[in-house]
């Protein structure tokens, strides 16, 4: 294994993950595309993160950059006490059994030549588990059963499952290696609700009988909630506001989580319920040309020339709850629980 | 309610021909549009809820066959009209958006001239008046600035103004109908909003019908007057919101109701529908849910239960409905199997 | 957690084993032409093995007393000025077609699968570099160069067969190249990255298998041109050297007497074509069996 002498594997105090500062940045015909800025946090061992965030957040970016599957241009991801970026390759590619991730499009993740069964071995071949074909043809067995398929479906092509199936495949494939970090990129996106539900369950389940850790990235603020134990909020690839997931969703001090929360259109209890909608105006714009100041500034209803100036730090509002915006204190909201009833706006904010 | 539908859907059979035998996506489906209503189609995939609009607008792909149905429009039988016919229909009379306006917006040719397209083609105005009439659409679709990005291409724009030009481009001849299929799943969630609203800010600026179709619970109840849920191409229950959202009837509808995970739920029971949803290679002879229904009986898997009458506007198609809502409304668990608590 | 069963489809091709390889075989036998096109192929290559036993007489036997006799019963495709059986030139014909065109699509196909994937796989200046050339080779007059090695190298089977390949295999280079920098991007190869597969282990396992479909059809489509190119390479009197009989030079000589003597170019001209169109039917059936397109 590739523990060093007086690292703490995740149990104990130290968190299995810290991310810090990392940002990553790409060139699109010669303009700067800012996907991931300046983002720090800690993950324990057994927790789940939910990375939130519209289209531009960055989230699915730094899903790959935490597993080193795209190089970070500033900052450090330390795994289980280690820098990844210190690895060689060929310590990277040891190091990957510990950190697995399951995609939002199954189907495309999945070899289209390679039966099911053979997906799944061919990821312990690659790690160099278990002895023999037969060994791992076992545990193929093993953890098509854990993850809620027959043993058949191991014959199976990708093509011949439906989408819940597909899914599950995928994440047999990342249990096979042992992992103790599974980033979860928008696993339920592509799937029907009644599926979803199935999915959450079986990763819920998986984590108490293994304690896997998660890092779950998805815009479905409902499940983030549901599996989350933090919550990064991300816009523009900077982390507006992260939190408790209870907390942050009962009281979201950023606007811009807000507005997210907002947003979403619940089932009303009773006709009578249903509210007008309303809508934050404007988009997000392209992340080759953030705002200056406070990236949400142009949208946000409280924006003040303080805030098109100066860029605020991500600080700490309460305890434990850290929001990146200079009037966080003032525009406290709260959110009634089993709602339909949208956020009430809150209290003028005083200054220019 | 006693005004002459918009659109008049009865019976309608979409068969789809493969290799292996055929594939029946729409099995009998009724359903109707009345003037100035919000429609709702609710449905997972492959519960034939695009299909069947597609095919009463003749959009099937190749090898889906129309076997049975009327779908009546404006004194018309959609279904019996040949494709010239149909032609001037669609993009006139019943005006069209979809899920993904990348792939539906020509991108070699720049979006005014598109939008104007729509017009011309079916000769609803002269060249300038289109030009006019493109600059004012683009404006009542909140596009600002509408003569500088008349001359954009779609590449330009971002997913929402993408679709908020499709929409233009679908009300462009005032239409009496506008489906929606999917119109804002591909979208950012605060777009979202801001495309349902403005739909709805044309609705009823226009007095317009529209059909939504819709995977997304919290869309439909939040914008539709009345909704149908589909599955395996039937009609499993239609209702009016009220009645939709105090009294449903049909186990689906609330199976599905309880899959449907937001923001505020802790401590609410997450409860999944078993099994999955299957293609059907045959006609249903049955009530096609009854294998994954808990308030499942011996006839459930022998007779196909009929959509019938449950109160005024309110059908369901399930032998066992007025149990199933009587336990709704007695709080019991309608019997899907409990998974585990939430939060 | 309740049973998840698997959609009947997906139960009865787990009992079956099915592979897509028979699915895809089922795909091709709807295609009529296809099928024909098959047995045509299959023809070929039986003819140019046992031709040379089967024909009546030698390649060099000549019958001066029967020139120029149209089809009878003794010579069914007639004979020429010479006295040969044409028939027997035919069958003959048979094996340095197989020999000439299969050759120097294998030639071309080496060369450019290794190329493309080369470039493929490492991108940047490699990448550059490799389509210049393909660049470079679509530029040129292909043909004229094969005339030009055949010339300098000899008629010999061998260097005719390495001409005509050697100048061959830009096509399949940008094809592989595109199809992997196509996957290279995806998540299946980053899924594979993601456990932690070497490079190697991803082109052997995941690239290479995604090709060989399409690297099937451009080889099946890559034999005839392959012959038309001999072909044309007889008529410039560049062909095998006789007295070893080919198609393209039995419709040279047959060329100059088509009045007179009709049969000495129909035979040969029409099997031939009868042998390119079996390739392209084949060719054609391969594509729409194993890249369906339209609902399936």
């Amino acid at each position: 294994m590739l523990a060093e002498p007086g690292v703490v594997e995740g149990r104990g105090p130290e968190p299995l993950l810290k991310v810090e500062g990392v940002s990553k940045r790409f060139k699109v015909h010669g303009r700067t595309l800012h996907a991931v800025e300046r983002v720090s946090f800690s993950l324990e061992a057994g927790k789940t993160l939910g990375l939130v965030g519209e289209s531009g957040s960055g989230k699915s970016t730094l899903g790959r950059v935490i597993l080193r599957l795209l190089e970070a241009d500033e900052g450090r991801v330390v795994f289980c006490g280690q820098d990844l970026a210190k690895l060689s390759a060929k310590e990277l590619r040891a190091r990957r059994r510990d950190m697995q991730i399951i995609f939002q499009d199954p189907l495309a993740s999945l070899n289209p030549r390679m039966t099911v069964a053979a997906a799944i071995e061919d990821a312990m071949v690659i790690q160099k588990i278990g002895g023999s074909a037969a060994e791992r043809r076992r545990r193929v067995d093993e953890l098509l059963e854990r993850v809620g398929l027959p043993t058949s479906a191991g014959y199976a092509y990708p093509f011949e499952l439906s989408g819940g199936q597909q899914q599950r495949v995928g994440i047999a494939r990342a249990l096979s290696v042992g992992p103790k970090l599974v980033v979860c990129d928008e696993p339920l996106s592509a799937l029907d609700v009644s599926v979803q539900v199935q999915i959450i369950e079986l990763l819920r389940q998986l984590q108490q009988e293994l304690g896997i850790t998660y890092v779950f990235i998805s815009h479905n603020l409902g499940v983030v909630q549901l599996l989350s134990d933090t919550v990064l909020v991300l816009y523009l690839g900077e982390v507006v506001e992260r939190a408790g997931a209870a907390e942050l969703f009962a009281q979201p001090q950023h606007p811009y989580t807000q507005a997210l929360i907002s947003s979403v259109l619940k089932v009303p209890a009773t006709a009578l319920d249903r509210r007008p909608l309303v809508a934050l105006p404007g988009e997000v714009p392209s992340p080759l040309s953030p705002p200056a100041g406070c990236t949400y500034h142009p949208r946000c209803p409280f924006a003040t020339s303080r805030c098109r100036e100066e860029k605020p730090l991500l600080r700490e509002v309460s305890t434990g709850h850290f929001a990146a915006c200079h009037y966080a204190e003032e525009a406290v909201v709260r959110v009634t629980p089993a709602g339909g009833a949208p956020l009430a706006q809150q209290v003028a904010v005083g200054g220019s | 309610m006693a005004a002459e539908p918009l659109l008049a859907v009865e019976g309608l059979r979409v068969c789809f021909e493969r290799a292996g035998g055929s594939i029946y996506a729409v099995n009998g489906v009724d359903f109707s549009v009345a003037p100035g209503e919000t429609l709702g189609i609710v449905g997972e995939s492959g519960s034939g809820k695009s299909v069947s609009v597609l095919s009463v607008l003749g959009l099937l792909r190749a090898n889906g066959r129309v076997t049975g149905g009327t779908a009546k429009f404006m004194g018309k039988d959609l279904l019996k009209l040949r494709r010239r016919q149909l032609e001037d229909v669609r993009g006139r009379d019943i005006g069209m958006v979809f899920q993904d306006p990348m792939t539906s917006l020509n991108p070699t040719m720049r979006i005014g001239d598109q939008i104007m397209e729509a017009m011309l083609s079916h000769h609803y105005t002269s060249r300038k008046g289109a030009f006019e009439r493109t600059l004012q659409l683009l404006e009542e679709v909140g596009i600002p600035d509408g003569r500088a990005r008349f001359r954009n291409y779609p590449h330009e724009f971002s997913g929402g103004m993408r679709q908020r030009v499709m929409i233009a481009m679908a009300i462009a001849c005032e239409p009496q109908l506008l489906i929606a299929d999917e119109p804002t799943t591909a979208l950012d969630v605060t777009v979202q909003v801001q495309i349902l609203a403005l739909l709805q800010k044309l609705q009823q600026r226009r007095r317009m019908s529209i059909i939504l179709i819709t995977h997304d619970f919290g869309v439909a109840t939040n914008v539709c007057d009345r909704i149908i849920v589909m599955y395996a191409g039937k009609v499993m229950e239609s209702a009016p919101l009220d009645d939709f959202l105090s009294r449903p009837a049909h186990p689906y509808t609330i199976g599905l109701r309880r899959s449907v995970i937001e923001v505020g739920d802790e401590g609410r029971e997450l409860a999944a529908i078993p099994g999955m949803a299957t293609v059907l290679t045959e006609p249903p002879r049955c009530c096609p849910f009854a294998s994954r229904c808990s308030f499942a009986e011996d006839r459930c898997s022998d007779v196909l239960p009929e959509l019938r009458p449950l109160g005024t506007e309110h059908f369901v198609a399930c032998h066992r409905a007025e149990e199933v809502l009587s336990a709704v409304q007695a709080r019991k668990p309608v019997g899907q199997e409990v998974v585990s608590r939430a939060g | 957690m309740a049973a998840i069963t698997l959609s009947p489809r997906a139960a009865v091709s787990a009992q079956r084993r099915s592979s897509q390889a028979a699915l895809a075989w089922r795909r091709y036998k709807r295609n009529k032409l296809a099928v024909f096109g098959a047995g045509g192929v299959a023809v070929f290559l039986v003819v140019g093995l046992i031709g040379p036993w089967v024909a009546p007489q030698g390649y060099q036997q000549s019958n001066f007393l029967y020139a120029n006799q149209p089809p009878s019963l003794r010579f069914p495709f007639g004979t020429d000025g010479l006295g040969h059986d044409m028939l027997s030139q035919v069958l003959w014909s048979f094996r340095n077609a197989i020999e000439i065109s299969f050759g120097a699509t294998l030639v071309s196909f080496l060369i450019g699968v290794a190329l493309g994937l080369w470039a493929g796989l490492r991108g940047g200046v490699v990448d550059m570099v490799v389509m210049r050339a393909v660049d470079f080779m679509y530029a040129l007059p292909n043909f004229f160069l094969s005339l030009i090695l055949v010339v300098t190298l000899g008629r010999g089977i061998f260097p005719i067969l390495l001409a005509i390949g050697v100048v061959g295999w830009a096509g399949y280079a940008r094809l592989i190249r595109g199809l992997v920098l196509g996957m290279r991007n995806g998540e299946m190869v980053e899924a594979a990255r993601a456990l932690g597969a070497t490079q190697a282990h991803i082109a052997r396992r995941y690239l290479l298998p995604n090709v060989t479909n399409s690297m099937l059809i451009a080889l099946a489509f890559g034999i005839p041109f392959d012959l038309i190119a001999m072909g044309a390479l007889s008529l410039f009197g560049l062909g095998p050297r006789p007295p070893l009989p080919s198609f393209g030079n039995m419709i040279a000589q047959a060329g100059a007497n088509v009045l007179g003597y009709p049969w000495l170019l129909y035979f040969p001209a029409g099997i031939f074509a009868v042998i390119l169109l079996s390739f392209l039917f084949v060719a054609d059936g391969l594509q729409e069996a194993l890249n369906p397109r339209g609902g399936s």
